[in-house]
């Protein structure tokens, strides 16, 4: 046990916590006996301070090992620190993928239950909740409990943050696929109307995102590519790519940033040359299906190591909202117009979003919209700007990505689940045992 | 998907509990290997023996067996389903110099674990080995048996009592068709030195000890590999100082 600094991968904000470490399973019920004011951590992908405990936080990479697979039914029992960039390194040679995956595979499965997270293909297939058959939790006295869909338990803990204790093993049922590669097809939309009709005539693909130049402005303002993806069957790949193998061969990602970039490497005319450049390429590529492998596909940023030090020492703030489909587009274009005008936004990413699945679940039938930013004064005010047309859209952000929401505009975005949540927390006792440096700063 | 060989191998591996012997397992697993787990902790290693199972498809039985319990060799062997063809022993007990300079009991445990133990089970293995003409023999020592420090000769003396004997092992039966390798991991970043401050590029990660041990044991045939290589020339440097300048170090 030892004090150390820690931040999620935004690297804002950072915070002192003691840092506790369980090996195994039965380490975990002495630590919640023993500590107040407790977090547990996966791999520490959450942007904000959502894994940042504010007294201690309890690191669960340890309980890393699988417990069982069925191969008739794609059923896995894991524990909660594995990853699923493990999953997939272990299933995938054996025709099985993770049903849900998000924008990078280096979550542990307790952390990708807490927050829920979306894929390209939630319109479809819901969260990553919705694949979970059932998951083993301990409550803050120590005692484990196993709960499954239709309990109020697993409902608050699917997307619940990990504030309703720590997750030591779930089962998962993992979808089959015949090939490692992805059918994957481009469209280029000249602006905001033409990504979201695209986006809309998407939502009987498998898998669908828009790329969004966050820097055009005018006529050109959300001008986006659109990608559309099925997993490749082995016909797929004889016609697209004869001869191809049906796994990708695996690339050991030698490029990494070594060292924090100076604070303005990313500025107005990087990102904007970069986003000019990456929307003519994909307009040049746009048409016919491609096979593109299951790692670029679903996880470009990963092939990079140590991302995160692009935006230099200070860090950077997400912003990811979601908005009702009814008043998407003005709230949409109302923030690319502030955010072309004001910063760069190097990553901006649409996708169709269905309803959530647990109780605190971030989505709900709309569109959401993912922007990164340098975590500059200027900037948080920008972000504070861009909550209020969330607010008054009706919609909400996305705890996993937050550092810096006030509680009013969490109030106005999750009310009343947040009240039933709260309840929740006091009846299992977890309000004062089990917190972060989230659930303070929202009052959770 | 490969087609796996007509008999598959199976390698006994000797302290399934610690994070190289689990990294370890699950190399020679996802290379088509029967794997045996041998530990104190039969419930840990049951924990490890789930985990291959579940990603492998295939049984992995766990057999009870203490390092420093040499008297109860002779019937651990004999009771296994059937003879290895490779046996990896990575057991190995760090202590804390300090206590172990004054305790005469723990020194024993340290040097028990690290080599009487290990060093007799293998030779008792290899006698088997010889007599059947083929077989391969792991002994993961360290670089801290290269020469007795200060800071670490307890556990020291013991690695270069288990290198040495491996060597030894080596000389006797290389006409004989068994392949010895030591194996001497640096630092290496594991629950056996967790909270110690390593020094980045000098400190590997369990999975690398495992790919470098099953590289050099099934594939490369080679008889002594470091883990990280660029020890063997920090060893060759600390070797090569003069007793009467080293006995001066602060090491």
């Amino acid at each position: 046990m030892s004090t150390v600094e820690l931040a999620g991968w935004g690297r804002y904000p950072r915070r002192a916590t003691r840092l506790l470490t369980a090996r195994s399973p039965g380490d975990v019920a002495p630590i919640h006996r023993a500590e107040a004011g407790l977090i547990a951590r996966g791999n520490g992908r959450a942007y904000g301070d959502a894994a940042l405990g504010c007294t201690a936080t309890l690191a669960l990479r340890g309980l890393d090992r699988m417990i069982a697979f069925d191969p008739e039914t794609g059923h896995l029992a894991v524990e909660a620190g594995v990853l699923l960039a493990d999953i997939i390194d272990a299933f995938l040679p054996r025709g099985f993928f993770p049903a849900v995956v998000p924008g990078t595979r280096f979550v542990t499965v307790g952390g990708a239950i807490a927050a829920d997270v979306h894929g390209k293909n939630h319109h479809g297939a819901g969260g990553f909740g919705a694949h979970v058959l059932d998951l083993t939790l301990a409550l803050p006295d120590g005692t484990p409990r196993t709960c499954g869909p239709g309990t109020d338990l697993f409902a608050a803990t699917v997307g619940g943050m990990g504030l309703t204790g720590t997750i030591l093993r779930a089962t998962l049922a993992l979808r089959r696929v015949e090939t490692g590669w992805i059918r994957q097809s481009t469209i280029a939309a000249p602006d905001l109307d033409a990504a979201l009709a695209a986006l809309e005539a998407a939502d009987r693909s498998t898998y669908a995102v828009a790329w969004i130049d966050g820097l055009a402005r005018g006529a050109a303002r959300g001008r986006a590519l659109i990608h559309r993806g099925e997993h490749a069957t082995r016909a797929d790949l004889a016609a697209l790519a004869p001869g191809a193998a049906p796994l990708p061969p695996t690339r050991r990602g030698a490029l990494t940033v070594p060292f924090d970039l100076p604070a303005r490497t990313l500025n107005r005319w990087s990102v904007g040359a970069f986003n000019a450049l990456y929307h003519a390429r994909g307009r040049g590529r746009a048409g016919p299906d491609h096979l593109v492998g299951w790692a670029p596909y679903f996880f470009p940023l990963d092939g990079i190591g140590h991302w995160n030090r692009i935006y230099g020492a200070g860090g950077f703030l997400q912003h990811q909202c979601v908005i009702p489909k009814a008043r998407s587009r003005d709230a949409l274009a109302a923030i690319l117009d502030r955010v072309s005008r004001a910063a760069p936004s190097f990553l901006a990413v649409l996708k169709l979003l269905g309803p959530g699945g647990g109780l605190m679940s971030f989505p709900l039938p709309g569109y959401t919209l993912a922007l990164d930013f340098p975590a500059d004064p200027a900037n948080f005010a920008l972000l504070d700007g861009l909550d209020a047309i969330v607010r008054a859209a009706g919609g909400r952000l996305y705890l996993a990505k937050d550092a810096r929401q006030s509680r009013d505009t969490f109030e106005a975005g999750y009310g009343p689940a947040a009240t039933r949540f709260r309840a929740l927390r006091r009846e299992i006792g977890a309000e004062d045992r089990i917190a972060s440096a989230l659930s303070r700063r929202l009052g959770l | 998907m490969t087609q796996s060989p007509p008999t598959r191998k199976v390698m006994l591996l000797v302290g399934a509990t610690s994070d190289i012997g689990h990294a370890t397992a699950l190399a020679y697993a996802q290379g088509g290997w029967d794997v045996i787990l041998a530990a104190r902790d039969v419930g840990g290693a049951g924990r490890n023996a789930t985990d291959l199972t579940a990603r492998t498809g295939r049984p992995v039985p766990v057999v009870a067996l203490d390092i420093t319990d040499t008297a109860a060799f002779r019937d651990f062997v004999r009771d296994l389903p059937r003879l290895p063809d490779t046996v990896v022993s990575v057991v190995g007990l760090l202590g804390e110099q300090e206590r172990a300079q004054s305790d005469l009991a723990d020194a024993t445990r340290v040097m028990r674990a690290n080599f009487e133990g290990p060093a007799l089970l293998l030779g008792l293995f290899a006698e088997h080995f010889a007599a059947r003409g083929s077989g391969t023999l792991v002994g993961v020592s360290s670089v801290a048996g290269e020469r007795g420090r200060a800071s670490n000769y307890v556990y020291g003396a013991a690695k270069a009592g288990f290198t040495a004997f491996l060597s030894g092992l080596r000389n006797r039966l290389a006409a004989r068709g068994v392949h010895v390798l030591t194996v001497k991991p640096g630092f290496v970043r594991t629950r056996m030195t967790a909270g110690m401050p390593l020094p980045k590029p000098l400190t590997a990660e369990a999975a690398e000890v495992a790919a470098a041990l099953f590289r050099g044991a099934e594939v490369a045939r080679r008889d002594v590999v470091y883990v990280r290589p660029v020890w063997a020339l920090v060893m060759g440097v600390i070797r090569a100082i003069p007793e009467p300048v080293f006995k001066r170090l602060k090491l």
